[in-house]
């Protein structure tokens, strides 16, 4: 779960390290006012939005009036920000962040995240800041320096005192860097984060070591001991058709294609989906229905996956483990009655009482079309999208 | 005929009392497995579908002589049974609970290092379907039905994509050794490569599948271990071909968020390192099949 920048600057700021004075406005007026509390004579007004590389989408404007101020927030709220990060259809900007413009005399990027080969927490420093890490990776990969910590007894001040050397950081901020570092590992597992960024951590040319931008996501599977953070939650930065899905307890991910997809298992659901491309098809969606899919589920995953109106054919595709395919027949012929299914629908269905299935489907008098292997479905899937588009067109 | 698990492994259900902890013990049961008790704290004492409860891991492993534990534990609580049975001596544990957080298991890691190697708990999962050796145990969730007795090992994250595999191959009568699910979580106990070393010293393993998916390190590794090491020949299939970058598909560890980790990227890799590729999901079955006929006419 990702949340915003100010949200992250202000969990920061409680493990010491400092950011830049700053207010959130939703309107113009406010913006204003809020450089007025802020005192100053430059001001930066931030887009606030779920993504980074907000500057070169006009999502960060530097303004040294009032004037300015309203004009910056009022070209950028309600408007819909597309950069690298957000996908074509952009993501909503309804709220602004106002802060203090900062005298850069240079730039770092620091961020932390969960290292899977050491399986440990991973820091990743350097000292050209201001890029994106890929960017730097790529442009000044020696100036990258990692460091794996200890579960066990966690980061030591050591650690962060050799990183912070090794940024070459004078030696009167060493203290303060030493602690900024401690600080964001701190709050990376106190939050039980899965990243953490900030980029840049600047230099400012009255000596301060200031966080510019920050960056944070969480990992859902912690989030029941995380009230807190589970509260900082946007909707409105979200794939709608996702928000749909996952607030009735359903693991999706849309897609761009036209085939809805139904399915038991994350991994057979990848694989599903790869059958659909390789069959010559685009899906419209990743779910896992999960295990225990009861009739009732079942007819909760046709309303998420029927909520993207791109879709023009549904493929479900149950292996049934814990699962029982009598069961799913029912869902589908429940969902087929209850919801409507206005497109083709095809099902595959295996494993646990799947002649039981089979026999449900095939007597309920319903138009489904059923398929026995993996390939047999993609192909029939793909074959009545195509004669549903066809007549569509017609 | 197996890795880590027969019909002489001696298993008690951590959970045991809980609906699913129930329902898979007596599935598991009827399969053949040696089902010996299992563990519900503040129950201890009392019997259960015919065996005994223990309030503590250690408790059964003294009283039954339990060398693994299957882990039906809610996610909150989930990493702390997996170092209970570490540290009852448990020899084999498969926890099949999905959601438990990472920064729990990087401490389930950290602590199963405190034990030598030779001391050490293997785990299997966590997020996982569990593992079985057709005809003669199983210690997990999966329809014991689509395996057959056989000499192919099978290792890999999804539950329902290995049954996928596993019953192509049946239908095509190629049977199975061990197959085994680690999990799709980023954090796990056992890794691709863990398992290979396993299934290489097997007498009864002739040739592995493995099947991989998008995210993390794992097959990367795998694949160089098995170049520099494997004899017996490795098949393997990556899922989420039409994966986007930087979305999580359904297991919290099967994201692509760095170089090589695409499915593209990891075929490449394991490409070049001899592997056999499986092309498509619908032809794992007719991909072994081509790999032991090979073997066949080489021998």
């Amino acid at each position: 779960m990702d949340i915003h920048e100010y949200q992250a600057k202000e969990l920061l700021s409680r493990y010491e390290i400092d950011i830049p004075r700053g207010g959130l406005a939703y309107s113009p007026e406010q913006a204003a006012y809020r450089a007025r509390e802020i005192g100053g004579d430059r001001w930066v007004v931030k887009a606030q939005i779920h993504s980074g590389a907000r500057g070169k989408a006009g999502g960060i404007k530097l303004c040294s009036s009032d004037h300015e101020i309203v004009e910056a927030a009022d070209s950028m709220l309600g408007r819909t920000l597309v950069t690298h990060q957000t996908g074509p259809q952009g993501k909503l900007v309804s709220r602004l962040y106002i802060e203090e413009a900062m005298d850069i005399a240079r730039e770092i990027y620091l961020g932390f995240v969960l290292d899977r080969k050491s399986e440990r927490i991973m820091i990743v420093a350097s000292s050209s800041g201001g890029m994106e890490i890929e960017e730097i990776a790529e442009a000044e990969p020696d100036s990258i320096i990692r460091a794996t910590v200890d579960p066990g007894v966690g980061m030591q001040d050591f650690q962060a005192r050799e990183i912070a050397f090794g940024l070459g950081i004078d030696n009167a901020l060493i203290g303060r860097a030493t602690q900024t570092l401690l600080g964001c590992y701190r709050a990376f597992v106190d939050y039980d984060a899965s990243m953490l960024e900030i980029n840049p951590l600047v230099v400012t040319r009255r000596g301060d070591l200031v966080a510019l931008d920050a960056k944070m996501s969480f990992d859902e599977n912690a989030l029941f001991r995380r009230p807190h953070i589970s509260e900082m939650r946007d909707k409105s930065q979200e794939d709608p058709r996702e928000t749909y899905a996952s607030d009735r307890g359903l693991s999706y991910v849309g897609l761009d294609g036209n085939i809805g997809c139904i399915i038991n298992g994350a991994g057979l659901a990848m694989a599903t989906m790869d059958m659909i491309k390789i069959a010559g098809g685009e899906p419209a969606n990743f779910l896992d229905i999960g295990g225990g899919a009861s009739p009732d589920r079942v007819a909760k995953s046709f309303r998420a996956v029927l909520h993207d109106r791109q879709v023009e054919t549904i493929l479900v595709n149950i292996f049934a483990g814990i699962n029982r395919c009598d069961w799913v027949a029912e869902g589908v012929i429940k969902a087929l009655r209850e919801v409507g299914v206005p497109v083709p629908l095809v099902v595959r269905l295996s494993g646990t009482n799947m002649e039981e299935g089979r026999r449900i489907l095939a007597e309920s008098g319903e138009n489904i079309i059923v398929a026995e292997t993996l390939a047999e479905a993609a192909d029939k899937a793909v074959a009545a999208w195509r004669s549903f588009t066809a007549g569509k067109a017609a | 005929m197996s890795i880590l698990l027969d019909k002489n492994t001696r298993v008690i259900v951590q959970g045991f009392t809980g609906k699913i902890g129930s329902f898979h013990a007596e599935d598991m049961k009827r399969y053949g497995t040696n089902v010996v008790g299992g563990v519900t704290p503040g129950k201890g004492g009392q019997t259960h579908l015919g065996m005994p409860v223990f309030n503590t891991v250690k408790g059964a492993v003294q009283e039954t002589g339990a060398d693994a534990s299957i882990i039906f534990v809610p996610p909150p609580f989930a990493a702390d049974s997996i170092m209970e049975a570490a540290d009852a001596g448990i020899r084999l544990c498969v926890c099949i609970t999905d959601g438990i957080p990472s920064q729990d298991m990087i401490r389930v890691k950290r602590y199963m290092r405190r034990y030598r190697f030779e001391d050490r708990m293997t785990l299997i999962g966590p997020n996982c379907a569990g593992m079985i050796t057709p005809a003669e145990a199983m210690m997990g969730i999966m329809p014991g039905s689509i395996y057959l007795p056989g000499r192919i090992g099978i290792v890999g994250r999804s539950g329902t994509l290995g049954y996928e595999a596993a019953s192509q191959m049946k239908a095509l009568g190629i049977g199975v050794s061990t197959s085994v699910g680690i999990g799709g979580d980023p954090v796990n106990g056992s890794s691709f490569k863990d398992m290979l070393e396993l299934f290489e010293q097997d007498p009864d393993t002739d040739a592995v599948l493995m099947i991989g998916e998008i995210g993390g390190p794992q097959e990367a590794e795998a694949a160089l271990w098995a170049r520099d090491n494997m004899k017996k020949p490795l098949i393997a299939y990556i899922a989420g071909l039409s994966a986007p970058k930087g979305r999580r598909m359904g297991h919290a560890g099967a994201i692509i968020s760095a170089f090589g980790e695409s499915a593209q990227e990891k075929v490449e890799i394991l490409k070049s390192a001899g592997v056999t590729i499986v092309p498509t999901p619908s032809s794992f079955g007719e991909t072994v099949a081509e790999v032991l006929s090979a073997m066949t006419k080489a021998a």
